[in-house]
This record gives C-alpha cells, structure tokens and sequence, in this order.
C-alpha cells in the first residue's frame, strides 16, 4: 500500500475532506465551471481580481479526492498572486504532475500531488481546476482585448 | 453471511472464505474455462489480475482468437463479390456467422440479422432509417430513465430533426421501472416506438420486455430493446420476446470489439429505407437510379469487419456450449454472494436493488469518490469501472456524479469477489483520517 500513500497523501485526503475556500464569491470578477467528461465530475471557480491581482479565489462542485484536493490546494497557492503568474504557475503544475518536475515555492504544498505522474489516468482530475481558472481568465481577456 | 462480515471487520487480511473450493459454479468448470481467457493470465502492480470490468468490455477466450487469427492466416478474402478460392471461403464463413446469430437469437430467418459496428450504430440505424421514415413532427418516442446514452441520444437527435418529443417512464428507488407509468406514456396516441434497455448497465435492473413489448403491441407500438448487457448473461429468444428490434454488440459477448448486431421484423426492415449507401448494399446502380439489394445486404453498405463477423460467431458457438442457462446460474451466485458482501461494508450503499436482477453490482461508498475507489483497486490488481457509465441521467435520478461497477463474466469465481471485498476495506483504510 506504501506506493499508493504516495498518491494519497495526509494533505490530499486532508484537503479532500475538508477543502479550503470551498464556498461561492457571490460577485466574482471571473467564473468558469470545468467538467471532465470522463467521470462527469464539475468544478466551479470565482476570483476577485483587482489591479491584476487575485484578491479572493474559492471553488465549488464534486469530484475526486484528486481533483478535490488539487482545486483546495490551488486556491491557496494563486490568492495573492497576479493574474500574470498563473499561466506560468499552471505549466509548473503540469510539469509536476506529468514528469519529473521540481514544484517551485510559488505553488505552495501543491507538490503533494507529483504522486499522479505515476497514474496517468489522473492527470485529468488533478488539472481541472486549473483548467477551469485558466477558462475563467479567457473570459475576462477577451473583452479588455476588444475594448 | 453474519460471521463473514465480522471476520472482515476484525480482520480485513483475512484468508479467502472457505467455499471457494468446492462446488462452486453451477456445475461449470470454472478452472477450464479461465484457462481458456490467455489474459487472465496475468499480474497488474504484482497482483494477480481480477477482472470485473465485464459490463464495459468482456475478455475472449482463445477460440475466438484463434478463429480471427486462422482467418487472417489461412482464408482472407473481400466478401460476397470474389470469384477467387479466398473469397469464397470467407463469404461462406462470414454468412455462417450471420447464420449462428440467427440461431442464437431464435430469429426467423437469417435476412433479419443485420451486421453493424456495435450497438450504438444498431440504434442509430433505427433511429435513422425507421424514425426518419415514420416519425414526424407531434409524434412521440418512449424510453425508459435508465437507458444508456446510445439508447437516448439518437431518439434525442431524431426528434430534433423531426420536431417529434421524447417521453421517459421513471423507475422506482429500487432501479424498478414504474410499468403504469410506462404503460400510461404509452397511451398518448402519438407513441411510434417504445425503445428500452433489456438489462442495465448503470443498475444490473433486468426488464421484463416480453410485457413491455406486449403493452407496447396492444397499441400498435413498435418496440427496440437495446440487448447490449443482456445477451452474454441471460438466454434470449427475439420471437418469445416479440419485440421488433433488438440490438447488441459482439465485444461484450466474448468476441471480437467493431462488430455488432441488429435483429429487425423482415416486414419493418423491407419496408425501411437503407441507412447508408455505397458498396453491397445494391442491386444495380446507374447514374440516374440505384436499386437496392435485398435483406440484409441493404444495410450493411462497404466492407465489413470480416474477420471479426467469423469471430463472433466462434463466440457464440463457445458461449453456446458452455449454455447460458449454466452462465446465468453460476453469475447470479456471484451477484447474490457480492451483494451480500458489499453489504456488510459500513458507508457501502449499493445502487440498483431490483428484485430482477443479473450480473453487475453498482455502489458508492460514504466520503470516498468512485475514482479513487477504482485507482486504489487497480493497484490490488481489482480492476473495475469508476464513473458515470455513460448513463448520466441514472446517475442525476440518485443526485451522485458516479458510482464504482463491478460486473461479472462467467469466468469470475468467488474468491476474486473475495479479493474484491478486501481491497474495498482497504480502500476505507486509506481514506480514513
């Protein structure tokens, strides 16, 4: 079971039972929901951004102790952060969980997943928050691109 | 039943339950029969594999492997236009093949087997050529509340394009369909086509089709059964059932994946229009008209998965040799021990309690997602399925985003549900905090 306790951390089934910034920003800036069509999990992300800076950041929806725990682990790393960062956080972050990539500071314990490169059918669940936050961004971008 | 589950309580490493040994499965010889699956074989993360991952795709045993290889080796040849040796022999071995479904379905006569991709392409087949056909704006499809995507999403497409409405009859908490309901769906007037599942995927729930098709024929309905779980686990007979349509695939009936199969009434299908046009599927064609071959070559346009056609039908000459009544037994065995089981697991909520019920059990455990549930069982060498099972609205019907599905296959015994009940403990091991 040992290599399995590599995957499943006490700060995954930590942040999976009780997950951090798990609640509704009643006025975010930025909202996107992410599904993943294998499993029919959906996430929901909110960000209050202001002056390029991600003031609040919280999630909601359900899914894996995987995904549940990345997006918990997530919202703690990017509050605080520039919205600039996130897309270089992100490729981090996929490093991390796909290959042998060291986790730089500015992800914060999100390290606890470099478990899922060794369950390649989990990559998936461990970046959809992610993906959904990078989905939030885009919306925001393309209406400061037209005006 | 009792002193098992406090074995397990106290001890989750305990040794396998005493009955594995003797008399286990229904009379079959369950030791010959997995020697006959080469990939049951083997170990996965070290552990030997436990296969319960039937209902999404069944393993082959090694006649049929070798009967797809020794085509490929020995007899190879396009079908039916060949005036070579080759060609011959595969025509006769593909018409053959169509020959042993018609036996194994009971059909009337071979014209009504129509070969297909799988069961998706046997219900859009319909749905295309009969619903585009008959059904028009007004007109209304019955369904039931547990039927997989392909038995839902090609009626929801026909209706689009016809402006006809789909109605879906409920089922019950157990996994039981509301029969009044569907009976009472059925009385609009406006039905032209009741089509249900013969045995869940999502819930194991067994139909009774032979009254749902009796109900649906008092009106003048026609009826589509999607067989695609049904046909490997339970005897099925097309002209007993009464039923218009019926439709599986030949990768969950031990053979080959790309092949499936739809039996059609010979009056519906000549009456149909062909779904696809090309190759095989004419009489003559010229520039200004085509005439259309006779059944069932009109719907089987281009060259099919040939090999795999033979394959099938070694499947079937195997399953039929080892007789479903015998399979049927020995996996309800499996089921009813499994379920007893699981049951005794503290935060385990099985899903899908119908009292006809065959070859799968669906579960949730408190706390735990079904993924997690499914990576952690890989890694005991358990492999089972973890989602939605493409059944989406089963799963919105008990407000859970998935459940983990063990599905059973006859070359299943008890010891691996033993090995299966333990990994599930350690699952709950793990994911205590």
């Amino acid at each position: 079971m040992s290599d399995l306790r590599d995957l499943y951390q006490e700060v995954i089934l930590d942040h999976n039972k009780r997950p951090r910034n798990f609640r509704i920003l009643p006025h975010p800036t930025h909202h996107a929901d992410g599904v993943n069509p294998l499993c029919g999990d959906r996430i929901s992300v909110f960000l209050d951004i202001e002056d390029g800076v991600i003031r609040d950041i919280a999630f909601q929806g359900a899914g894996c102790a995987i995904s549940s725990a990345s997006a918990s682990l997530m919202t703690e790393a990017l509050k605080g952060k520039p919205v600039d960062e996130v897309e270089h956080l992100f490729e981090a972050f996929h490093n991390v969980v796909t290959t042998d990539g060291e986790c730089p500071k500015g992800l914060g314990k999100l390290g606890v997943l470099a478990g899922v490169r060794d369950y390649p059918s989990r990559v998936k669940c461990a970046t959809l928050a992610w993906h959904a936050v990078r989905a939030a961004l885009e919306q925001r971008k393309q209406p400061v691109a037209t005006e | 039943m009792n002193d098992m589950s406090a074995r397990h309580a106290l001890s989750p490493s305990s040794q396998p339950s005493p009955q594995w040994g003797g008399g286990e499965g229904g009379g079959l010889d369950l030791a010959r029969i997995r020697a006959e699956f080469p990939i049951l074989r083997q170990r996965v993360h070290g552990k030997p594999l436990v296969y319960l991952d039937n209902a999404a795709s069944v393993q082959r045993p090694k006649a049929v492997i070798d009967t797809i290889s020794e085509c490929y080796s020995s007899y190879y040849g396009n079908i039916h236009r060949g005036v070579h040796l080759l060609s011959e022999r595969s025509t006769a071995a593909y018409e053959g093949a169509r020959e042993k479904v018609r036996a194994f379905l009971n059909a009337a006569s071979v014209q009504e087997i129509i070969f297909t991709r799988n069961t998706t392409e046997s219900i859009n087949l319909v749905a295309s050529s009969f619903g585009g056909s008959t059904v028009k704006a007004g007109d209304e499809i019955v369904i039931t509340g547990m039927e997989h995507h392909s038995n839902i999403v090609p009626w929801q497409m026909l209706c689009e394009r016809t402006g006809a409405k789909l109605k879906v009859a409920p089922f019950t908490d157990a996994g039981e369909l509301i029969l009044e309901e569907y009976e009472r769906l059925l009385d609009s007037g406006r039905v032209k086509l009741a089509a249900f599942v013969h045995l869940s995927n999502a819930l194991g729930t067994l139909n009774p089709v032979r009254i749902m098709t009796d109900m649906a024929h008092a009106r003048g309905i026609p009826v589509l059964v999607d067989g695609a779980q049904s046909v490997p686990h339970l005897a099925v007979d097309v002209r007993e059932l009464g039923c218009e349509f019926y439709a599986f695939s030949s990768h969950k009936i031990y053979g080959p994946s790309g092949v499936g199969v739809l039996y059609g009434k010979k009056a519906l299908l000549e009456a149909m229009p062909p779904y696809q046009g090309g190759g095989d599927m004419i009489r003559l064609v010229t520039f200004e008209k085509t005439e259309y071959a006779e059944l069932p070559n009109k719907f089987e346009a281009g060259t099919p998965s040939i090999a795999d056609v033979i394959g099938l039908g070694a499947a079937l000459d195997w399953l039929t040799a080892i007789g479903l009544d015998a399979v049927a037994a020995h996996e309800h065995e499996l089921l009813d021990y499994a379920t007893a089981q699981l049951s005794e697991i503290p935060g385990l909520a099985i899903m899908g309690r119908a009292r006809d019920k065959a070859a799968l059990v669906a579960f949730t455990m408190q706390g735990i997602h079904p993924h997690d549930i499914g990576t952690i069982l890989d890694r005991e060498g358990v492999a089972i399925r973890a989602g939605h099972h493409c059944a989406q609205p089963v799963m919105q019907r008990y407000g859970v985003p998935a459940t983990a599905r063990a599905s059973f296959a006859v070359y299943n015994t008890r010891d691996e549900v033993d090995v299966l009940v333990k990994a599930l403990w350690k699952v709950k091991e793990m994911f205590e905090l």
